[in-house]
């Protein structure tokens, strides 16, 4: 058993009632939007990601930027502080999270980010985690790129806290969390304490757009610099294939009750029904 | 090598995805000599146990703990960890619960793993396998070097597996679950699989989009999947596209896409979608793709292996007709 990761979260706090600042940390990432088709560049070792390519907040981190905005909204003595890991385009990313509410942003900076499995990413979050100290960490349920689905639960293990994954409800009294989660049978509601990490699923919230005067105050705001080594033990990409080619279809032209009748006809020959 | 294989069991049924993980491990052992045990958290019924034991495994370890009843992910945790060894390969269901358990393992021996799984093979000890990217625009194939290698195996990757003639042993342990492990504290399970087939596991979906004009379309579409569900052997579920959700029509464990589910049903019905690709991306593993939309310029129709242009609302009723004439 390793237990080079068990130690607790950096600076001690009094966990029976939180004294000053209850501190929340967002991790997000920087990925290209979901509505663009993609090509495999020459090489197969990377998608082609030139000019025409868009990136965006992964969509799950939005929910989680939401959310900590609305916890200093509410609870009013809270820090947030967005952190990403990748290399200087990221600050897209950081500085959309300044302009709609977050406190402060951290880049955590290395070359080649895209190479970057889950399991070296999530040690590098943690360590940061480790050393800055946090009282609950928000972060998407997975980033639409890898969609791995294990930062989080690799984050909350490297730092021995406690979890809630997939929620969609989240009620904060520090150090109390009750969260509402979506499992594989239906729902569930968790009772945790802090530290504590939160992956956000759709449905938590709806994100807010950034105001004209978040743009601008966001604009003269520092993102705070952090160089980390991103040793690139981890899974190794082979190669990267296009999906499974799919026969050209055929649109039915007939009259309907026919065309239904065909398609339950085709249905039956494929020993669906 | 050891394949061990975590079993989920809901209620009195073991779950499909987990049956499909232990043909997973099955098909392993076919190629890298070892065994394949079962591993079955908490009480759960007898008949259970016993079922599990009628495939071709070669033992089911019982982790009898009553801490591990209801789930939490840490008492899981220790669970394994206190069976686990670092030659073994540790296969799950990439289900939510999978994959959220899989990484806490994976962290204790400090190794990376594998999620989301759809193919995989051993090559002298590490991991060969291929996983959907960037929502499944584009599939990788990526080696593991770990130990132990710990894999979570994408929903219908792999078939249920066949049932054996005989049956293995059943070996009983009790472990030490840390106080520790039990800080997270149950307020409340709501179980509504109940109210239909898990998406997972369907093997045909109706989905209804944009098109559906309201919540009441998709009464339409639970008629169908009853209809499905009650005269014939298959599993049918009612899916959405991310329109409907976010119009309120329909709840987004429904949903299927990029921010959704990822599924690969025989049958995919897409009623009244216009098939934006993130929707697609959810939907394009499917056997057969039918689609149904009043606009002949929709994308959908790209992606469909049959389409029909026509109102769904004229449509529905008569698909309804036709297939409980055929379905007996």
């Amino acid at each position: 058993m390793n237990d080079g990761f068990y130690y607790t979260c950096g600076k001690s706090r009094n966990l029976r009632g939180l004294e000053g600042k209850v501190k929340v940390l967002v991790f997000i990432k920087r990925v290209p939007d979901t509505g663009i088709p993609l090509k495999i560049k020459a090489g197969r070792t990377d998608i082609d990601r030139d000019a025409s390519l868009a990136y965006v907040t992964n969509p799950f981190d939005e929910y989680a930027v939401e959310e900590a905005i609305r916890l200093k909204e509410k609870i009013g003595n809270v820090e947030t502080v967005a952190v990403s890991l990748g290399d200087e385009k990221s600050e897209d990313v950081l500085r959309n999270a300044l302009a709609l509410g977050i406190d402060r942003a951290v880049l955590l900076k290395c070359g080649n980010p895209e190479k970057i499995d889950s399991f070296v990413t999530a040690r590098i979050l943690a360590d940061f985690a480790r050393k800055e100290g946090f009282d609950l960490i928000l972060t998407g349920r997975e980033a639409v790129d890898r969609c791995d689905q294990q930062v989080p639960s690799f984050v909350a293990e490297f730092l021995g806290i406690p979890q809630a994954t997939f929620v969609v409800g989240l009620e904060v009294n520090p150090p109390s969390i009750v969260a509402r989660r979506e499992t594989d049978e239906g729902m569930e509601t968790l009772e945790l304490t802090m530290p504590a990490l939160v992956s956000c699923e759709k449905g938590l919230n709806e994100p807010r757009l950034p105001t004209l005067r978040g743009i601008m105050a966001a604009r003269s705001k520092a993102i705070e610099e952090i160089a980390v080594e991103c040793g690139l033990f981890g899974s190794e990409l082979i190669e990267l294939l296009p999906p499974p080619e799919r026969k050209p279809g055929k649109i039915l032209d007939m009259p309907l009750s026919e065309s239904v009748r065909e398609l339950v006809r085709i249905l039956k020959e494929k020993r669906i029904f | 090598m050891e394949i061990k294989v975590y079993i989920e069991v809901a209620g009195d049924k073991i779950r499909q995805a987990s049956l499909e993980s232990l043909s997973a491990g099955i098909y392993l052992k076919k190629r890298c000599r070892g065994r394949v045990v079962a591993i079955v958290p908490g009480p759960v019924p007898e008949q259970v146990l016993e079922e599990i034991t009628h495939f071709e495994i070669d033992e089911v370890l019982w982790i009898k703990n009553s801490e591990l009843t209801p789930y939490l992910v840490e008492p899981h945790r220790d669970a394994v960890l206190s069976i686990l060894g670092k030659e073994d390969c540790l296969i799950l269901p990439a289900t939510k619960r999978g994959n959220e358990l899989a990484p806490r393992i994976a962290a204790r021996f400090s190794v990376p793993m594998a999620s989301n799984v759809f193919e995989f093979d051993v090559e002298n000890g590490a991991l060969v396998y291929l996983k959907r990217l960037y929502g499944g625009k584009v599939i990788g194939r990526f080696r593991l070097n770990a130990k132990p290698l710990i894999v979570t195996v994408a929903p219908r990757a792999f078939p249920v597996p066949e049932k054996a003639e005989s049956s293995c042993p059943v070996v009983e342990r009790s472990v030490e679950i840390p106080r520790n492990s039990l800080r997270v504290r149950h307020r409340g399970v709501e179980v509504t699989t109940s109210e239909g087939i898990d998406l997972y596991e369907a093997d045909v979906i109706f989905a209804g989009g944009r098109g559906m004009a309201g919540p009441e379309g998709f009464k339409l579409l639970k008629e169908l999947a009853d209809i499905v569900n009650s005269r014939s052997e298959k599993k049918a579920a009612v899916g959405a596209s991310r329109a409907a959700v976010d119009a309120g029509w329909i709840d987004h464990s429904h949903q299927i896409g990029q921010t959704g589910k990822v599924v690969s049903p025989e049958v995919y019905f897409a009623f009244g979608i216009s098939g934006a690709l993130q929707h697609i991306v959810g939907m394009r593993n499917s056997k057969f793709i039918v689609a149904v939309n009043r606009d002949p310029e929709a994308p959908i129709f790209k992606y469909a292996d049959l389409g029909i242009v026509e109102d769904l609302f004229k449509m529905v009723p008569l698909l309804k007709e036709e297939l409980g004439k055929v379905i007996k």
